[in-house]
């Protein structure tokens, strides 16, 4: 789960992390009493989007030539023109893709006065199993340029779970910061202090381009980018509930619900399946005859027939979908309970594009039996081969 | 030969009692008499679990308070996982404490925090976990632990090792098909903090004689692949190599996306499947490009 920069910041903050002064802004009313609220003269407009790449970002309903998604403002006069003709309009960054997402809120946040610029995250390194923070002097640019073009900048700190963030933890870091004097005595307090702050809130990344030194030689979070473990929001009510729904896709939206794991993509070709690496693999093969898939979707281990319905119901209603495949391995998954949710669905829906089933495992004839016992009109298929070849004919003829 | 599991296995549980444990239990037992010699429930130690459906019907096994007991009664060398994602780092570590040699957590959706600080406690100490968010391990006429299908297995020559359950199934499935069957099957598990990787199996395939073939596959997501491709390179240079054949699930999965297993996501530039492909080949494994294919491509694979 990605959330804003200002709420990671309210976050960081409360665990004593040093930020700049700033105020959200959620509604176009707010934005002026919002820059007021700033003591200036700086001020720094920052679109609130859940991707990076903000500040070269364009505006899609503005001209080629305006500013990007994050703007340095001299005065409150320049701050307010500028959030009032960033507010609701379609930021298109390097991470968005094409069609770009609708800036629906702005951070008003003080200027800082900048010395030099760091990069700093903290990662669960898949390679040792351990959290590592990832330290470069090479502040405020593309991290993966960094690492790609001069990766002896790119300094690596693994941290012991058991022991916690250790005093010769800091000294490595502030060494690979090359930080002395004040600043080295703020990344004392600073490193353990963004380390706890991942571990007990469960975060999977916690990433800070740029880390600051300002001009007093204090060192500031000027940007902060948090996702956090999904498996253990549990843990974190408090956290769950700064979920932005308006950045997510409305289908996915339903599909968590249904704690169904559904991704939406741009083909034609709905799937249904049953596990993530099949349901991938599926996607894969699909492509492999020349279609493109227009989700992933696992209905999981433990799907009940209801689970199934809505999974139907979430695939039929994207307007995209010109064909479905339904491919299931039953090992938990029953294929009986899969087949009677199919059929549950298109009753209550209908069905006006092709629909090609494979079934294998788990009561797999009971499952044939009850899609050839409805009245529905079903492709069979034998193999996932031979579904995906019968259902990419079906679509593109 | 096989590897991990055989018929002497003995199976504990750990979340007998609840649904999930429950019914795979009824199958494990029912699937050429796997080993289950107990349950594990804190609150109901002394208790007795009496299996109520299938070819089983009417075992019994004993429940104990805590591992450790149960291992001291039944000289259990195996554990299997059960238990919700909140506690099923407790129940491992607890396993861990008593020194039981293997266990495997099916368990999807523990924390990745959790399985860190499991992780770490693995080190020292005299256990192997296999999993979380993994189908379990197979081998054929023998002992299932897991969820996996046991009607798919045939005793035979190939070893399969896996990321993903379902797609194991395929390659059991159409290995059954190819005449081949299997030595053991091994799935590994979907999450990015895992207990073992692909060269802890993989080694063990090549050292086991009647494992003559291997099926490897993985997903976007990480790079335990190219590690893998890697050290497969080397124990070839050292004479040590079999033939195989490969798949990676995710070709078309788009970059930042958590794709059902949380440990499938091409993040940061990295885990994607085209690098995996390219190593897995560079290592002389027959990698497929469709997953309806593992079965054929691993016969092109053995000449």
């Amino acid at each position: 789960m990605n959330i804003h920069e200002y709420q990671a910041k309210k976050l960081l903050a409360g665990f004593g992390v040093p930020v700049s002064k700033g105020e959200p802004v959620l509604a176009a009313s707010d934005i002026d009493s919002a820059v007021d609220a700033m003591p200036g003269p700086v001020y720094v407009v920052k679109s609130q989007i859940h991707a990076g790449g903000r500040g070269k970002g364009k505006f899609k309903e503005l001209a080629a030539d305006a500013k990007g998604g994050v703007r340095v403002s001299f005065s409150a006069e320049e701050a307010k023109t500028n959030a009032h003709e960033m507010f609701g309009k379609t930021l298109v960054t390097a991470q968005t893709g094409p069609a770009g997402k609708q800036v629906n809120r702005l951070y008003i946040e003080d200027g800082a006065d900048i010395d030099k610029e760091l990069y700093l995250s903290i990662l669960v390194d898949r390679e040792t199993s351990k959290f590592s923070f990832v330290a470069s002097t090479e502040g405020g640019m593309d991290i993966e340029a960094v690492a790609h073009d001069t990766p002896e900048k790119i300094h690596t700190v693994a941290i012991d779970s058991l022991q916690g963030i250790t005093d010769a933890d800091v000294a490595k870091l502030n060494a690979a910061f090359e930080l002395d004097g004040v600043a080295a005595e703020d990344g004392k307090t600073l490193f353990p202090t963004l380390y706890n702050a991942f571990v007990d809130s469960d975060m999977s990344l916690l990433e800070v381009n740029p880390l600051v030194i300002l001009k007093d030689g204090h060192l500031r979070v000027l940007d902060a980018k948090v996702s956090f473990d999904g498996n253990a929001m549990f843990r974190h009510p408090d956290i769950a509930e700064l979920r932005d729904e308006t950045e997510e896709d409305e289908k996915e939206i339903e599909a968590s619900k249904y704690d169904l794991a559904y991704v939406a993509l741009d083909g034609d070709i709905g799937c249904m399946v049953n596990g993530a690496g099949l349901a991938m693999a599926t996607m894969d093969i699909i492509k492999l005859y020349g279609a493109e898939p227009a989700n992933f979707l696992d209905v999981g281990g433990g799907a009940t027939t209801e689970k199934v319905t809505a999974a139907f119901k979430i695939i039929t209603s994207d307007p995209n979908v010109k064909g479905i495949l339904v491919n299931i391995f039953g090992g938990i998954m029953r294929c009986d309970v899969i087949a009677e949710g199919v059929v549950k669905a298109v009753q209550e829906v209908g069905l006006n594009v092709p629909l090609v089933v494979r079934l294998e495992g788990t009561k797999v004839q009971e499952g044939k039996d009850i899609i050839n016992n409805s009245d529905l009109n079903v492709i069979a298929a034998d193999d996932l081969d031979d579904a995906a070849q019968k259902i990419v004919k079906a679509v593109k003829g | 030969m096989s590897i991990l599991i055989n018929q002497d296995t003995k199976v504990l549980v750990q979340g007998l009692t609840g649904n999930t444990g429950t019914f795979h239990t009824e199958q494990a037992l029912a699937y050429h008499g796997t080993k289950m010699v107990g349950g594990i429930h804190p609150k109901k130690g002394g208790s007795t679990w009496t299996c109520e459906n299938g070819d089983a019907k009417g075992a019994e096994l004993p429940v104990f308070a805590t591992v450790k007991e149960g291992k001291a009664e039944t000289g259990a060398d195996a554990s299997v996982v059960y238990v919700p994602p909140a506690f099923a780092a407790n129940a491992i570590i607890e396993a861990i404490d008593a020194e039981i040699p293997l266990i495997i957590c099916i368990t999807e959706g523990v924390p990745v925090r959790d399985m860190v600080n499991v992780k770490a406690r693995l080190e020292d100490s005299s256990s192997r976990l296999v999993g979380p968010n993994c189908p379990g391990i197979l081998t054929p006429n023998e002992c299932k632990i897991g969820i996996m299908p046991g009607t798919i297995f045939k005793k035979g020559s190939v070893g399969v090792v896996s990321r993903s359950g379902t797609l194991t199934y395929e390659a059991v499935y159409q290995t059954t098909t190819a005449g081949l069957g299997q030595t053991s099957a091994v799935g590994i598990g979907g999450d990015p903090v895992k207990g073992t990787e692909f060269i802890d199996v993989l080694d063990l395939f090549l050292d086991d004689d009647e494992t003559e073939s291997i099926i490897m596959i993985g997903e976007i997501g990480g790079s335990a692949e190219e590690e893998a491709s890697e050290w497969l390179t080397e124990q070839a240079a050292k004479g040590r190599k079999k033939p195989m054949a490969g798949f990676i699930a995710g070709r078309t999965a788009p970059p930042g996306r958590t794709m059902g297993h949380a440990g499938a996501v091409i993040s940061g530039g990295k885990g994607g499947a085209e690098d995996k492909i390219a190593a897995m080949e560079k290592a002389g494994i027959v990698v497929s490009p469709s997953p309806a294919k593992l079965g054929e491509t691993l016969l092109k694979a053995i000449g």
